[in-house]
């Protein structure tokens, strides 16, 4: 029996990718990082600022993504993002200009913890693909 | 009658108008090709967005704290209405379409006696309807700047949506744009996207278990944002694929119009100018023959 499920990445302009050989797919979970295999129970979820893998059987892909969310049903796998970025097409600049934007706003007193936590989020993981 | 020279003049004139647009012809085909691609790869993201939204609204288990941007707040005395044109004239039909369908609308919320507060994005909307509803219109937008409609534009009207709605501004959000059907076929639509009406794809609302993590009514409201957000981008995409469509099949109307003047305008010509040989004529052979 195979191990391979079906993945497909929608941002608002476009279909982003859309694979069927896919064997595990590990995304940010709001609440965590969060494997994904075939047969998974149906779930939804939303995504926090963060790395997605995805697997297929010899090869391995880095996204990037803002935010998002995730709907897994019947071996299908759909990711809908606003913001999402190949690791190997990634622009520095871009990297570099968001972590400024981020932290401005982080200096701003008068935002919920929520936000603050989301945006720390988004910085450390755009330092760490920085730092790569 | 006009004299051979006017004439003359006219018909350059015509055939000059006649290859502008003719040329806007050719661009508007163009760029359809590229808005009616756009549009047709956004749907997904929109449909998928729906479906996961209906079914989460239907896991919820305490429908009456439910977040307000799927209730509503239970009243029904303000409405919001957004108006989508284009930034751009010369394009048939299209905006006056969405006027229309938009006006009848103000007409019905006016009649019953609530309040009416319009947004318009793009200018030629606001342009015909300031005459009228000038004292409405609370805000106006336009993305002339932007080529191509896109997601960022789409979430700034969202947020301002939201924001309004959570300032308790209004009770009720209805959007009108164009749906595209096809190139001679634009239907204007009216939806309503707060409180989120559950209409339409009743088959999809399948009994699945699913799994919530977090729960449903955090992931609610935080998806519920996006959505109007995403509605608004969907409704700019098809607006922008309806724009070139109607712009297209116009600006084919004019050059055949056009075409059909000058055809006109040379008969005429070519009269009068025979007339006036013949008048010529007659008046040498006359001068000959009393001689």
């Amino acid at each position: 029996m195979s191990e391979e499920f079906k993945v497909e990445i929608v941002n608002p302009e476009k279909s982003f990718l859309s694979k069927e050989d896919i064997t595990e797919v590990v995304i940010p979970a709001f609440e965590g990082e969060m494997g994904i295999l075939k047969n998974h129970i149906s779930i939804i979820s939303f995504l926090k600022p963060g790395i997605i893998k995805i697997f297929s059987k010899n090869k391995e892909e880095k996204f990037y993504v803002e935010d998002g969310i995730v709907e897994f049903k019947d071996n299908s796998l759909s990711i809908l993002t606003s913001s999402i970025f190949s690791l190997d097409k990634i622009d520095k600049n871009y990297v570099n200009e968001s972590i400024q934007n981020a932290e401005k706003e982080l200096s701003d007193e008068n935002i919920e913890d929520q936000r603050r936590f989301l945006i720390s989020q988004k910085i450390d993981v755009l330092k760490s693909i920085n730092s790569n | 009658m006009a004299s051979l020279d006017d004439l003359k003049k006219r018909i350059v004139s015509v055939k000059s108008t006649q290859k502008i647009t003719k040329a806007m012809k050719m661009v508007a085909a163009a760029k359809l090709k590229r808005a009616q691609e756009n549009a047709e790869k956004g749907r997904p993201y929109s449909e998928k967005m729906n479906n996961i939204i209906l079914n989460l609204a239907d896991g919820i288990s305490d429908k009456e704290n439910a977040p307000k941007l799927l209730a509503g707040n239970g009243q029904d005395k303000i409405h919001l209405c957004v108006v989508l044109t284009s930034d751009r004239g010369l394009c048939g039909g299209f905006n006056s379409n969405i006027i229309k369908k938009a006006k009848t609308y103000f007409g019905k919320v006016l009649g019953e006696g609530k309040t009416l507060k319009i947004i318009t994005v793009g200018s030629k909307g606001y342009d015909q309807l300031k005459r009228l509803y000038s004292d409405k219109i609370v805000e106006k937008i336009s993305f002339k700047e932007s080529k191509n409609a896109n997601y960022f534009d789409a979430e700034k009207v969202g947020k301002i949506i939201i924001e309004s709605f959570l300032k308790k501004e209004f009770d009720v959000c209805t959007i009108f744009y164009n749906k595209f059907k096809n190139v001679i076929t634009q239907i204007p639509q009216e939806q309503q996207i707060i409180p989120l009406k559950s209409s339409e794809s009743e088959g999809s609302t399948s009994e699945d278990n699913y799994e919530f993590e977090p729960e449903e009514d955090e992931i609610l409201s935080n998806l519920l944002p996006k959505n109007i957000s995403t509605q608004i981008f969907k409704a700019m995409l098809e607006n922008s694929a309806s724009e070139q469509g109607s712009r297209m099949s116009a600006m084919d109307n004019a050059t055949r119009n056009a075409g059909d003047m000058v055809e006109k305008l040379t008969i005429q010509y070519n009269r009068s100018r025979q007339a006036a040989i013949t008048k010529e004529l007659i008046e040498i052979i006359s001068g000959a023959e009393s001689l």
